[in-house]
């Protein structure tokens, strides 16, 4: 058997400050994923209707975002505004600003499609029946809204995990630059630390992803 | 901003954005080679290879590009594996590409009816010319607009490169502000480049899009 | 007495335990037009899709002049192209034309030259009244029309039976007729025809010998005549009844 440079792992408090690192990523891509679901549903619901300002900015946002690469956005957001306003702004609050008008847009695209998506048929059948728009809104659309944006969410919010690891980029401290900082540390007494240490990130990123994946083919399935 | 800083440092940019271009390209065709593989495997059900695609195709995809490069970059050379940054980038988005496209291959053969396979069968073709002539044109033509979609996102995804010391846009811009602070030219010149690759493969998915939704064979 | 061209001999055929076909025999001789009639779900389709080999069978044989077809048979694609079969739903190719539809097995599977097939096309399209397109693409027709190309597709493979599956079932009412025409000219060729259908008053004109399929076996077997006038079996009079139903509707009406 090789060494893997597995051991290093079990070094000191080594396991727990890679735990730590993930959850850095977590916490960053968590406020950034709950900012841009709140906000996502109030752009979204607005930009529904046709013609709408929101329609409009809503697509011009949805065009920058889909053109430029994340790792462009976080570095605009963090270089360019210490250039323009001289804001010093750390890593950690770029890539929650980025990520949550990235979410944001992407979401509301969701719930824009997910709204206009259910048939006008089926609002003028209920308004033959008497109820009032905000009763439609409340009885109709919503539930059907709602059942169709669960699993699409989740997985912006798995894509939205995954993306939080360029913020080591930015130099914020998470899981990879815990890794490299242990890797570093332990260079004489386990030279193969980088194996057993990147290996065990890949693993627990991929733990940390998969259950929400699992769960969002799950619901798409059974909600379909 | 400074123009003649701009002037000075171009070729730089024009270096670091053919590099994105070529390594991208690489990456992306052996993704699409990996996936047209993969999806074969799934959709004829080879035994042993198809329990392995599946796993791969998870793994893929519920890891960041990022994490994959550290592996092959860092990890892998300590148990003998050693590649050039350039290799590993292309590796890179080959492994993480190749899930995606697998997905994109997958759906469109799916797409294609069961009895348009037994329709060419009755006519006495072979199943794999069935496959070629009859399949494999409308599987290609329902999948285009993923697959388009998924070469913007991979190309997208290069701009990591930088993690594993490729001399990338990322990379040159980093340098430059970091050198010289040039802030402004250097987010500047890194958007500009950013956009003369991405706009018109952007432009290009759209109008695929749009003339595959609106229309099919024929008009 | 005519040779043989099909045999059915014992055929069982069960989906999933569930049997659906329970040791039929039946032979087609040559020239001979053979038109199976039932309710739906009797396993008329699925006795078509037996003698193309779409469906694995669990018991007896079927043989085309003397040759065994096996679902997992090597010389399938060689039997197939024996076989001409055209399916409810037309399942022409949407990425090539009709001419290219037409031209894919005789090119591709018999290897015959293009120029030859291609006249030959040009030639059968005219012939449903079709010549003028034969550059359009499948979407451009009308239900009726892309079911004359599914026929001559099937015809142009110079085959040895023809099997109809429902040919007119997914078609506008007025777009029926056009297609039963090319039918009753190619059984006034002389052509060796199997057909699944549900319009009876075709079938009557069209058919040597009508079959009834029901309970998973053949019921009865007679001419068309016996059978409209006088048939054997109560079943065949409670079929044959379902229709005469909507006749007097129309009558009262």
């Amino acid at each position: 058997m090789p060494d893997l440079g597995l051991e290093v792992l079990w070094k000191g408090k080594n396991f727990a400050r890679l735990l730590g690192g993930l959850w850095v990523a977590l916490r960053i891509s968590l406020i950034s994923a709950g900012i841009s679901v709140l906000a996502g549903i109030l752009l979204g619901i607005a930009a529904s209707r046709k013609r709408s300002v929101s329609s409009v900015v809503l697509r011009i946002w949805l065009s920058v975002i889909h053109v430029m690469p994340q790792m462009v956005l976080l570095f605009l957001m963090y270089f360019g505004t210490t250039r323009a306003f001289g804001w010093n702004l750390s890593g950690e609050a770029a890539a929650v600003i980025v990520f949550s008008l990235w979410g944001t847009a992407e979401m509301a695209d969701l719930v824009r499609g997910a709204v206009t998506s259910i048939p006008v048929i089926q609002r003028e059948s209920v308004e033959a029946l008497g109820l009032k728009p905000g009763q439609i809104y409340r009885w109709i659309i919503l539930p059907q809204a709602v059942r169709r944006l669960i699993p699409l969410s989740i997985n912006l919010i798995t894509r939205m995990i995954k993306t939080t690891s360029l913020v080591t980029l930015l130099g914020v401290v998470e899981i990879l630059k815990v890794a490299q900082q242990i890797i570093e540390a332990n260079r004489k007494a386990s030279p193969n630390a980088a194996f057993g240490v990147y290996l065990t990130v890949f693993v627990m990123y991929y733990l940390a992803c998969r259950p929400l994946s699992l769960a969002a083919k799950k619901l798409e399935k059974q909600w379909r | 901003m400074e123009w003649d800083y701009i002037e000075k440092v171009l070729p730089l940019y024009g270096k670091a954005a053919w590099l994105t271009l070529r390594t991208g390209t690489a990456g992306i065709l052996l993704a699409a080679l990996t996936g047209l593989l993969c999806a074969a495997a799934l959709h004829w059900r080879v035994p042993v290879l198809r329990w392995i695609t599946s796993a791969y195709v998870e793994i893929s995809r519920n890891t960041p590009l990022l994490v994959q490069l550290f592996f092959i970059y860092y990890g892998l050379p300590k148990i003998g594996i050693r590649t050039d940054p350039e290799t590993c980038g292309i590796a890179g988005l080959a492994f993480l590409g190749g899930s995606y496209m697998t997905e994109a291959f997958r759906s469109g053969v799916e797409a294609v009816d069961r009895i348009q396979e037994e329709s060419a069968l009755s006519l006495g073709l072979t199943r794999l010319q069935a496959f070629l002539h009859v399949i494999f044109p409308q599987a290609a033509a329902i999948s285009a607009p993923a697959f388009m979609a998924n070469v913007i996102f991979l190309m997208k995804e290069t701009s990591v490169f930088s993690a594993v010391s490729l001399m990338d846009l990322m990379f040159t811009a980093k340098d430059q502000i970091g050198l010289y602070y040039r802030t402004t030219e250097s987010l500047f010149l890194l958007v500009s480049a950013y956009l003369l690759i991405l706009l018109p493969l952007s432009l290009l998915g759209s109008l695929l899009e749009r003339r595959l939704r609106h229309a099919g064979f024929g008009t | 007495m005519a040779e043989t061209v099909l045999s059915i001999s014992h055929l069982t055929k069960q989906f999933d335990g569930q049997t659906v076909l329970e040791d039929l025999s039946l032979d087609v001789s040559e020239g001979e037009v053979v038109v199976i009639v039932g309710s739906s779900g009797c396993g008329k389709s699925t006795l078509l899709r037996c003698i193309n080999a779409l469906e694995e069978i669990q018991g007896g044989e079927i043989r085309l002049r003397g040759e065994l077809i096996r679902h997992d048979g090597k010389n399938l694609p060689e039997l197939r192209q024996k076989i001409g079969m055209v399916f409810q739903s037309y399942e022409l190719f949407p990425h090539l034309t009709v001419l290219e539809n037409l031209l894919l097995a005789p090119v591709k599977a018999q290897k015959r030259s293009r120029n030859e097939v291609r006249e030959e096309a040009l030639a059968l399209l005219e012939r449903v009244g079709l010549k003028e397109k034969a550059d359009s693409w499948p979407r451009q027709l009308s239900g009726g029309q892309k079911q004359r190309v599914a026929i001559v597709r099937a015809l142009i493979m110079h085959p040895e039976i023809l099997l109809f599956d429902e040919v007119t079932a997914a078609l506008d009412p007025e777009m029926v007729r056009e297609v039963l025409d090319v039918i009753v000219s190619l059984a006034d060729q002389g052509r060796t025809m199997l057909i699944v259908t549900h319009e009876m008053s075709f079938a009557r004109a069209v058919a040597d010998r009508i079959i009834l399929l029901e309970d998973r076996r053949i019921l009865e077997e007679s001419s068309p005549d016996q059978f409209f006038t006088a048939p054997k079996t109560e079943q065949a009079r409670k079929f044959l009844q379902t229709f005469e139903f909507i006749r007097k509707k129309k009558e009262e009406a």
